[in-house]
């Protein structure tokens, strides 16, 4: 019976099958794509709900369940913000002039290393390739050895406010110089795509090479420098070993120095640690909201 | 962009001898023969030119680079410890030869190698699967591939405290996640247990990067023209057997490049076990970049922790050596 049904199914009943069976695959792929949501989000959901609970609400209830009013506070924010702050502080001082020195030298570079032909090049541009790769244990050592024996604090002495925080200064010299390679590499693939019509024109009206970099090649390199920059500044504020090495003194703890600190401290206080995350990780959140295209264009560019 | 032909002309001439032709000869041609202009020749070759540009930023990094790189394993021939500067009179390989025989380094080389090829397959299947699953004419496209992405733009001091947070025995996320759904024999210790502790490890940092992947592979799924689909299409290739047949070979430069970063990546867990175990992760998860500032800045052992530091660096050599090297072969560079 069944075949006989089958064999007078008409064309359009037979499409009207294959939509519901496509739709059934879509139903599908939107489920799986859901449910992955869920997996990548639930760290954070887990730490927000907790970060908004006492210490009786998150112990007697699960982090799924978002906090009930009788045991809702916002005390932890507080208390790990006036933790924080000074971190805070500290690391928009270091973190936004290193961004930007890195960028900047990677963009000189990479217009050198680009735009201007002669032989020898690709020897030179490996060696910076081959930086962005580098493991920082392997040159840690070394590194602490020379910010003991460079003086800063001595050299800056004139200065109170800089010599004060001189671990701050080697911070952005550091981050600036591991930073070049990956910023290199970015705007040189942008500057090998770029159109060379109008820097050929500039060098025929007798531009000098500065004067087409500050014309031409800058202003056009601009979205460059967006996807480099918040790629650097994400980097540079999400890093812990460099500052592990080189902040020596208290006052000069950055973001992530804090946290890892109020994390060991309070061992038990998961609410407190949780609000200590999301303060820690705001900026980063926020860039990354605001210039997600950037950032995968970031971390795409860097292979 | 209006600009003097004949000017261009005149340059081109001037650049390239063998080009004689005469009438660009008659602006200036006779300069070049004099001894005066190969100065000023220099002066305005390219190389010179782009120096001022390169120069700067190549000698600090060089520098920090290579300079350190160097001078780190300087360090790893001395037998420097504690705290009098190190002396670089009596350089021997012994910090090398006593590897093998110390326990703690041969655990943290295995784990290394482990957390290395387990975390980089992993996120290479999963950034793989979630890449084909964006790739098909999905709506809200961007908002799944910003949410698939997020964990990498938080740092690792973040993502060890939610992780340790989401591990917790009594009323973690994970175990509270086994109990509902009924596999309570399931939900243990993660990171307590020496036998769950790696993999739990690379579990979170998989979470952390496999939306790395998906960036890699869908940037390569998206270079593939569609004539490909099509005529995979047409010989009745079903969805599966299109992307192994058809699909996946053509994705071999952007899982090499997708692998290497990753490797690298793993290297560099230092920040991510530190947060959550401090420099003594024990010997089931113990890496070598964990060991290396532990013998190193916990226990002042200079020229061992330099050493380590030197395998470290050898085995990060080794993913990216290969690789830049295919690179320039096929001039990508």
């Amino acid at each position: 019976m069944a075949t006989a049904d089958e064999s007078r199914q008409t064309i359009g009943d037979r499409l009207a099958d294959r939509r519901e069976q496509l739709d059934l695959t879509r139903v599908g792929l939107y489920a799986a794509l859901i449910t992955l949501v869920g997996f990548y989000l639930s760290p954070l959901w887990a730490g927000l709900t907790t970060a908004f609970k006492t210490q009786a609400g998150f112990v007697n209830t699960t982090p799924l369940e978002p906090p009930t009013p009788e045991w809702f506070t916002i005390a932890p924010w507080a208390d790990a913000f006036s933790v924080m702050q000074g971190g805070l502080i500290n690391s928009i001082t270091f973190v936004l002039p290193a961004t930007v020195l890195s960028a900047l030298l990677g963009s000189l570079a990479a217009y050198g290393l680009t735009k201007l032909s002669w032989r020898g090049q690709v020897g030179v541009l490996v060696l910076f390739l081959a930086g962005v790769f580098l493991p920082y244990q392997s040159v840690l050592v070394p590194l602490r050895q020379f910010w003991s024996a460079v003086d800063l604090a001595g050299w800056l002495a004139f200065a109170p406010f800089l010599a004060n925080r001189a671990d701050l200064i080697e911070l952005t010299i550091t981050h600036t110089a591991y930073g070049i390679p990956i910023c290199t590499i970015l705007f040189r693939s942008y500057y090998k795509a770029m159109d060379d019509d109008m820097i050929e024109a500039a060098k025929i009206d007798g531009a000098s090479a500065f004067g087409i970099y500050k014309r031409i090649v800058f202003p056009l390199s601009l979205p460059m420098f967006a996807v480099t920059l918040i790629y650097q500044f994400t980097q540079v504020w999400n890093d812990l070993l460099f500052a592990l090495v080189l902040v020596t003194s208290r006052s000069n703890y950055v973001v992530t120095l804090s946290l890892n600190e109020l994390q060991g401290a309070m061992a038990q206080e998961y609410n407190l640690q949780m609000a200590g995350a999301f303060i820690a990780a705001f900026p980063t959140i926020i860039v990354y909201v605001i210039f997600g295209r950037q950032f995968a264009k970031g971390i795409a560019g860097g292979t | 962009m209006g600009f003097d032909i004949d000017r261009l002309r005149s340059r081109v001439g001037r650049r390239d001898p063998d080009s004689g032709a005469d009438d660009v000869r008659t602006d200036g041609g006779t300069e070049a023969t004099t001894g005066g202009s190969r100065f000023a020749r220099l002066k305005h070759s390219d190389l010179v030119q782009s120096l001022p540009f390169w120069l700067p930023p190549a000698l600090l990094m060089g520098l920090f680079v290579y300079g350190a790189i160097g001078w780190n394993l300087l360090i790893s021939l001395t037998d420097w410890s504690g705290l009098q500067q190190p002396e670089y009179t009596d350089l021997s390989l012994e910090m090398y030869t006593q590897m093998p025989a110390d326990a703690s380094f041969v655990a943290a080389f295995r784990n290394t190698v482990v957390l290395l090829v387990v975390f980089t397959v992993i996120s290479l299947l999963i950034g793989l699967g979630l890449a084909i699953l964006i790739d098909r004419n999905i709506r809200f496209e961007n908002t799944f591939r910003t949410i698939y992405l997020l964990p990498m733009a938080l740092s690792f001091v973040v993502t060890a405290i939610f992780w340790s947070w989401m591990y917790n025995p009594s009323t973690g996320t994970i175990n509270v996640i086994l109990r509902g759904v009924g596999l309570d024999f399931l939900a243990m210790n993660w990171l307590g247990d020496t036998r769950t502790r790696l993999a739990a490890i690379i579990f979170a940092l998989t979470w952390q990067f496999s939306g790395y992947a998906m960036v890699v592979y869908l940037a390569g799924l998206r270079a593939i023209p569609d004539s490909h689909y099509e005529a995979a299409k047409v010989d009745g290739a079903g969805s599966l057997r299109m992307y192994w047949r058809v699909i996946i070979p053509q994705l071999s430069a952007a899982t090499t490049s997708a692998a290497v970063v990753l490797m690298v990546f793993a290297l560099k867990a230092f920040d991510f076990i530190y947060v959550m175990f401090g420099d003594n992760p024990g010997r089931s998860a113990d890496i070598l970049a964990v060991m290396m500032f532990r013998v190193a800045f916990s226990r002042s052992q200079w020229a061992y922790g330099a050493a380590v530091a030197t395998i470290l660096f050898l085995m990060a050599l080794s993913v990216v050596a290969p690789y830049l090297y295919m690179q320039y072969k096929r001039g990508d560079l």
